[in-house]
């Protein structure tokens, strides 16, 4: 639904965004993430046809976003960064003007205004000027205008920026039941989220794409993934890492903490974290070491992130973008 | 077509409705109504020049409108740029066009509205004396198009920054020249240095000269087409302004 090739975008001399490509299917829920000022925003807004791109191809639905607009724009519902909204307006005369705008009259818009309100759980503030409103039903208000005609494309520009806890649950839970039908693509720099929501997540930093793959495939790639923990009630750090560095497969082993004794084992090349444990598990058997916890690391999306996103902006100081 | 003129309609409402729910659109129609009716009882003498007609009427509504149009166009595009509003109604499928046409027949019809009320003026004179009401009707037209020329300057001095106050004053500088370029001091300063006709090109700009001759009656389809394709201008350049700060 979504395809963006070579994308580009440069304001004056800086470039923003620098050849990025993605496509993003029907069925499909693709976390954008990224440092502030990696191109996220302008992405999402070239993708939107809000600011023209330098250079590159995007279309949606089979429609050229700057040759075809409208029809491409047709099928996009759009939630833009800080949720903008006409604050003299109250929220059902608000949403009224979008449906308006996405072609829907008589009993149609307001059934659609109707399926919003209750989506986004608006009732309460239905009749209310938005001005009055707080953040959360703003951002609320802004969300419901984006999915009034039910788009097969969904672009959500931190969509849970300022909710509270309850309400960052609602919107993720509601991103997730649309995804099964619709191709969407949301920007967020909470991390849990994408593990929550997405299909698929890319990472963007200083304008071009550094990770894209599967939260769990992202996962791995953090230094910690697929090492072993064990955690003993007691015992010597440098018998047990000696016992835990002959296990076959095992490449080298830290101590994370004296007490309680906890060591990492990291498998190498060739060898697989399943086996690993298993061993260990065994040695503790036979040592009579008594084990407070065992575990696979699964690896952490924020050590990816910084791993991959950190080390470059220092280099970036130096060198001219 | 009948989408877009649709679309026209969907802006223009929820602008329309924008204006009367802040204080904006009454406060201009009461100090319209009231410094138009200060100037003609008070200033231009009305009831004392004993002839049936609207002049000092109308006379002022050049100086009237360099204030406050400007004050109804200023939030046009401005606050939308401030809001970020901008971002969301251009993504959606409506043309960059079609939502400068819609504010801006928006913000006209509440200049007609303020205009439209001021018939009570023509109640009188018509009680009063025996008027030639085309002459009037001429008035009011001129005076409609003129409104619409500086609202049209408005919006496009709205579209060039966030800052209300800064679009205020670029188009009561830009009215301003307008009505001075073909007011004697300035076209005698002219006449000094340039040749005649580039003397009257540069009257030829200014509303003035347009908008008595139509306050005389005489409704000439050069000055309709001066006060259109000023309109037409400043809306088209506000369309380039938008453009251009999308682009970056």
């Amino acid at each position: 639904m979504i395809k963006v090739r070579n994308l580009k975008k440069t304001f004056g001399p800086k470039v923003a965004v620098n050849g990025v490509s993605f496509t993003v299917e029907k069925g499909e829920v693709l976390g954008f993430l990224g440092p502030n000022g990696a191109g996220k925003s302008t992405t999402m807004r070239m993708i939107t046809g809000f600011i023209p791109p330098t250079g590159g191809e995007i279309s949606i639905g089979g429609f050229d976003i700057v040759d075809r607009p409208i029809e491409a724009k047709r099928l996009m519902g759009y939630l833009p960064e800080n949720a903008p909204s006409y604050a003299d307006m109250s929220v059902s005369g608000f949403l009224a003007f979008t449906a308006e705008l996405r072609g829907l009259s008589g009993g149609e818009l307001n059934k659609a205004v109707d399926r919003v309100i209750d989506m986004c759980f608006l009732e309460p503030v239905r009749h209310q000027s938005i001005e009055t409103l707080s953040k959360g039903y703003r951002h609320r208000t802004c969300f419901a205008q984006s999915i009034i005609h039910d788009p097969e494309v969904l672009i959500l520009d931190e969509p849970t920026d300022g909710l509270d806890p309850n309400q960052k649950h609602e919107v993720r839970t509601l991103i997730r039941r649309m995804g099964e039908k619709k191709a969407i693509i949301f920007s967020t720099h909470i991390l849990e989220e994408v593990e929550a929501v997405c299909s698929r997540a890319i990472i963007i930093d200083r304008g071009a794409i550094v990770a894209n793959g599967t939260p769990q495939e992202l996962k791995r790639r953090s230094e910690n993934a697929g090492a072993v923990t064990l955690s003993l009630a007691e015992g010597v750090a440098a018998s047990v890492t000696a016992k835990v560095n002959q296990v076959s497969g095992v490449a080298r082993s830290v101590v994370i903490s004296e007490s309680p004794l906890t060591v990492r084992a990291f498998p190498g090349r060739n060898g697989d974290s399943g086996d690993v444990a298993l061993a260990i598990g065994e040695i503790a058997a036979r040592e009579k070491w008594r084990i407070r916890e065992l575990h696979t690391e699964e690896g952490r999306l924020d050590e990816v992130f910084r791993n991959i996103t950190l080390p470059d902006t220092d280099v970036a100081k130096g060198e001219k973008i | 077509m009948s989408g877009s003129l649709r679309n026209i309609k969907t802006i223009a409402k929820r602008e329309i409705a924008g204006y009367f729910s802040s204080p904006v659109a009454f406060v201009f129609i009461v100090i319209f109504l009231l410094l138009s009716g200060f100037f003609t009882f008070m200033v231009a003498g009305f009831f004392d020049r004993g002839e049936a007609n609207l002049m000092p009427f109308f006379t002022w509504h050049p100086w009237l409108y360099l204030f406050l149009v400007p004050a109804v166009g200023m939030r046009m595009w401005s606050e939308e740029r401030r809001l970020g509003t901008i971002e969301l109604l251009l993504t959606m499928p409506v043309t960059t066009w079609q939502a400068i046409v819609g504010k801006f027949l928006a913000s006209w019809a509440v200049l007609a509205l303020a205009l439209l009320l001021t018939f009570p003026i023509v109640v009188t004179v018509n009680y009063l004396g025996h008027p030639d009401n085309g002459v009037i009707l001429a008035g009011y037209i001129g005076s409609l198009l003129m409104a619409g020329a500086y609202l049209a300057i408005s919006a496009m001095t709205s579209a060039m920054t966030r800052n209300q106050v800064v679009s205020f004053i670029l188009a009561v500088v830009l009215s301003l020249f307008l009505i001075l370029a073909g007011w004697p001091p300035v076209t005698d300063l002219l006449v000094q240095w340039a040749k005649p006709w580039l003397v009257d090109g540069v009257a030829a700009f200014s509303v003035m000269t347009h908008f008595e001759s139509i306050q005389k009656g005489v409704i000439d389809s050069r000055d309709i087409l001066y006060f259109l394709s000023l309109i037409v201008f400043s809306l088209f350049t506000t369309g380039v302004i938008i453009r251009a700060h999308r682009a970056g």
